[in-house]
């Protein structure tokens, strides 16, 4: 009983941004609204916390129906991309303000609000900002202070735009991590929007991939990952390379042990499922062009020169030392063997 | 800084040639009187009350016109409407109107016989031309485009997403307003109504034309200025200048600490 969405739509305009969306997410996850811009993630999640109205459908949290209440109402906690945080409060006044705007009679005691904020202020690791403002601190820390002022409500529900999108490439890793750490802690039903696929699977424990306002699949990160429903789903999560059979210059790879087509014409091969090995004169199929070092592992570049006109690029992963045990230099021909392939239409 | 001599000089020269020699050809001829002259002056019954009847108007007209101003610039940032472009023209003819222009055509219609004078006559029983209240009507006419021009850049730039979390964290329209809209926007409020406070008290030819001009009742200092002026007096006209400007200047500069208080109070400086 966590967020049912039933047959939501939403249009700006002639622009369709959701088309009839059927989204159950259990209670206690932690989701990935995963999708190039434009694809309604974020009018998804707007629409979830009523800052948005569906032009049809429902919205159900914790199994009641709210479609029709003001966000003021459904007992969310909203985290912006930007933060939004009030300029003109300290970070403990940000904290507070959810605490202090209830009915007279919900409201605690001014003595109680002070506790609470702090309690949340150590939840986050930054007791010691309390005092400052704003514009005093890091991106990391004003993201960090509009998830406790978010917090404080005691949200049912988490929803969380972009939540690292305007961050440094360190802090981000960083806060991740500490997201992932602090759902388990808390486990609030929580969703973020992102159009990063390396970060939803980092931090998320279902991802719902979206496109042009459908959704494509929905699934643990390794689920979408190994077993991508539709090739759209493939391209977008993690590298793949693309063969179309019925183009002549991929000829070649029918020959790379690319396991027969069982459905469908298109193969994506994961660039970790091509296997390279120092080439015999019958076995050659590639030249190695260029390789990269991507750390634990080692990204090569593969061309084919005997295919008559275009020249295909593929790209292979393999750790770093069965990279060095092969010996292969640029330049050098290889043996290519698929070891597995998705095939879709 | 590079080009500091050049910005220096240039904004030395100006301030002495337009402001300070100016104005201190004022204090030098006011020192003509003697002390006890000069009190005798301001302490003058007629001067005292037209001191009242230009600050008082002054004040009251500035805080209509910052509350219709910050209406006015709210409705121009926040809402579509057709025409807008053309209202949005309309707010700064008075920056452009002939003052005297202004004075005319509100005091013909404001009269107890005029379009706007007799409804008002009717339904409230109230006359604003040639009463106090004129002069109150003509102040907020010249003073309110100094609001609306001031507050509206600041609407613009608010960012509308902290409207939203005070609603996510269960703020109803008159908390977020009062919590978060209004303290952002008071600081260009409060410029808004120094500035229209300082021409309401500057101004001259909108409001002669409008006030009456009955001493003790509805006249404002800038026209006993011209009347002493028009005796050949003009120690005794320089010396109510230089108290206006006195006058003026410590409730520009209060309004200046008072801003300044309530940026430090937001963490700004």
């Amino acid at each position: 009983m966590g967020i049912i969405l039933n047959n939501i739509s939403k249009k700006f305009g002639d622009f369709t941004a959701l088309d009839n969306i059927h989204l159950d997410i259990p209670e206690g996850e932690l989701v990935a609204l995963l999708g190039p811009s434009g694809c309604g993630k974020t009018t998804l999640l707007r629409i979830i916390a009523g800052l948005e109205q569906p032009d049809a459908g429902q919205v159900f949290l914790k199994g009641n129906e709210v479609t029709e209440q003001p966000v003021k109402n459904r007992q969310i906690g909203f985290v912006f991309q930007h933060y939004a945080l009030f300029r003109h409060m300290t970070v403990f006044g940000n904290i507070a303000f959810g605490l202090r705007v209830k009915p007279r009679k919900q409201r605690l005691s001014e003595a109680e609000i002070k506790d609470k904020v702090h309690a949340l202020l150590k939840l986050v690791q930054l007791d010691w900002l309390a005092n400052r403002f704003p514009e005093q601190l890091s991106g990391g820390q004003r993201q960090r202070i509009a998830l406790a002022r978010a917090l404080a409500v005691e949200p049912s529900v988490l929803l969380l735009d972009e939540p690292f999108g305007a961050l440094d490439a360190s802090v981000r890793k960083d806060l991740r991590l500490w997201l992932r750490h602090l759902h388990h802690e808390l486990n609030v039903t929580s969703i973020f929007v992102t159009h990063d696929q390396e970060e939803a699977m980092e931090v998320a424990s279902q991802i719902v991939v979206l496109n042009h306002g459908h959704i494509e699949q929905q699934g643990s990160p390794s689920d979408i990952y190994d077993h991508p429903a539709n090739a759209f789903v493939s391209r977008f999560i993690g590298q793949t390379n693309v063969f179309d059979l019925e183009q002549t210059d991929t000829f070649w790879l029918k020959n790379s042990g690319l396991p027969t087509p069982q459905i469908g014409k298109v193969a994506h091969v994961r660039p970790h499922n091509i296997e390279l090995a120092k080439a015999t004169a019958g076995t050659a199929q590639a030249v190695l062009k260029d390789w990269q070092h991507l750390g634990a592992l080692i990204r090569v570049e593969l061309l084919n020169k005997e295919a008559d006109d275009e020249v295909a690029i593929i790209f292979a992963e393999m750790p770093n030392e069965q990279f060095k045990a092969l010996q292969i230099d640029k330049g050098e021909k290889v043996a290519v063997r698929i070891r597995h392939a998705h095939w879709f239409h | 800084m590079p080009g500091f001599r050049p910005a220096i000089s240039f904004t030395l020269v100006y301030l002495a040639l337009i402001v300070l020699i100016p104005l201190s050809a004022l204090l030098l001829k006011t020192f003509q009187l003697s002390p006890e002259q000069f009190w005798a002056i301001l302490t003058n019954a007629r001067v005292i009350a037209s001191f009242r009847v230009t600050f008082g108007s002054a004040l009251l007209a500035a805080a209509v016109a910052g509350v219709f101003g910050f209406i006015i610039a709210w409705t121009l940032v926040r809402y579509p409407f057709p025409g807008k472009r053309l209202f949005d023209a309309l707010i700064d003819l008075p920056f452009a109107l002939p003052t005297a222009v202004a004075g005319i055509v509100l005091a013909t219609i404001y009269q107890p016989s005029g379009v706007i004078g007799k409804a008002i006559m009717s339904l409230l029983g109230v006359q604003v031309a040639y009463q106090p209240l004129g002069i109150v009507f003509a102040m907020i006419f010249i003073g309110l485009p100094f609001v609306v021009r001031t507050i509206e850049p600041v609407l613009q730039e608010f960012d509308t997403a902290m409207e939203e979390a005070a609603a996510s964290l269960g703020a109803n329209r008159w908390q977020t307003f009062i919590k978060v809209i209004l303290p952002n926007i008071l600081p260009a409020t409060l410029t808004g109504f120094a500035l229209a406070f300082a021409r309401g008290v500057g101004e001259y030819g909108s409001v002669i034309f409008i006030a009456g001009n009955m001493p003790y009742i509805s006249e404002i200092v800038p026209l006993l200025i011209m009347t002493k002026l028009e005796q050949y007096d003009y120690a005794g006209a320089t010396a109510i200048g230089l108290v206006m400007l006195v006058l003026s200047f410590i409730l520009l500069l209060l309004i200046n600490l008072l801003q300044g208080w309530l940026r430090r109070q937001r963490g700004q400086l």
